[in-house]
């Protein structure tokens, strides 16, 4: 029993500290002046996720996160930043008049959906990150629950990303 | 480690990323914003998989991961085209479709 109990005492404090960091980093996200900034916020934010996937035991997940977020994601936004050439040192400010108005909605929302969830799920169990959910996270259990029971989400998937790709070389072709 | 921790966790970045789209002026920090609101929602569905042992929020995630490269490939293909068209990606001096 003591083993279970400083596991589960771990993974809580190892949840808290990811959850500062993301919170911290997606704040910069949208304070930061800098655009190059605010991307490599967004790694860490990325990157605290997958973290938090690992704590949830879905290493698939969190290994897809790793690989197309902060592999691919983020390298298409630095793209991005430096086919626009944003400046170093923006001339105008990266935020609108519509600072106030934004934070009083999200601020709302924020205490709306925090009201509502210790409503819902107040008195829900605590999670216990087992050994059998390490099969069920296993690529072996998503692949067979993918193609077993979502084969038809799972096509048209594949035919938005075709879709994506053709209409996003149509647009970008310089002609 | 309760569900809530994650599912407050994940209305705060959801909440973060709406601000940014709402308060932003560069289109590619809007883009970033709506990657947070994404992340969010998967962390959510991420969360409720492992409280209910059952691996279909996981499969969703991974659906809502591909969605979120497709949407960015297109999404910064149209910002490139308003940078091209305008010589800025000022989303408030994108106005030629305001009647």
């Amino acid at each position: 029993m003591p083993f279970v109990l400083s596991t589960m005492v771990a993974q809580t404090v190892v949840f808290w500290i990811l959850a500062v960091v993301m919170v911290a980093a997606a704040i910069g996200v949208v304070r930061a002046q800098n655009v190059v900034h605010a991307a490599l916020y967004l790694v860490v934010v990325l990157a605290g996720a997958a973290a938090q996937y690992i704590l949830l035991v879905a290493e698939f997940v969190a290994w897809v996160q790793v690989l197309i977020y902060i592999g691919a994601i983020v390298i298409l936004f630095l793209f991005g930043i430096m086919l626009t050439r944003a400046p170093m040192k923006p001339d105008g400010p990266l935020d609108n008049n519509q600072r106030f108005a934004a934070g009083v909605v999200s601020l709302f929302l924020f205490g709306v959906l925090t009201a509502l969830l210790i409503d819902a799920y107040g008195d829900a169990p605590q999670i216990h990150p087992k050994a059998s959910m390490v099969l069920k996270g296993s690529p072996t259990a998503i692949a067979s629950s993918m193609f077993r029971n979502y084969l038809v989400p799972f096509e048209v998937v594949s035919m938005l990303l075709l879709a994506a790709l053709v209409g996003a070389v149509v647009i970008a072709r310089r002609d | 480690m309760t569900l809530n921790n994650f599912l407050i966790l994940s209305a705060f970045l959801f909440c973060t990323g709406l601000y940014g789209t709402l308060a932003r002026r560069n289109a590619v920090l809007v883009l970033m914003s709506i990657e947070l609101m994404l992340n969010a929602v998967n962390l959510n569905l991420v969360a409720f998989s492992a409280f209910r042992e059952n691996v279909t929020g996981q499969v969703f995630s991974l659906f809502i991961i591909t969605i979120a490269a497709a949407e960015v490939g297109v999404g910064l293909a149209i910002v490139l085209l308003i940078y091209r068209n305008s010589r800025s990606v000022d989303l408030d001096q994108a106005d030629q479709l305001k009647g």
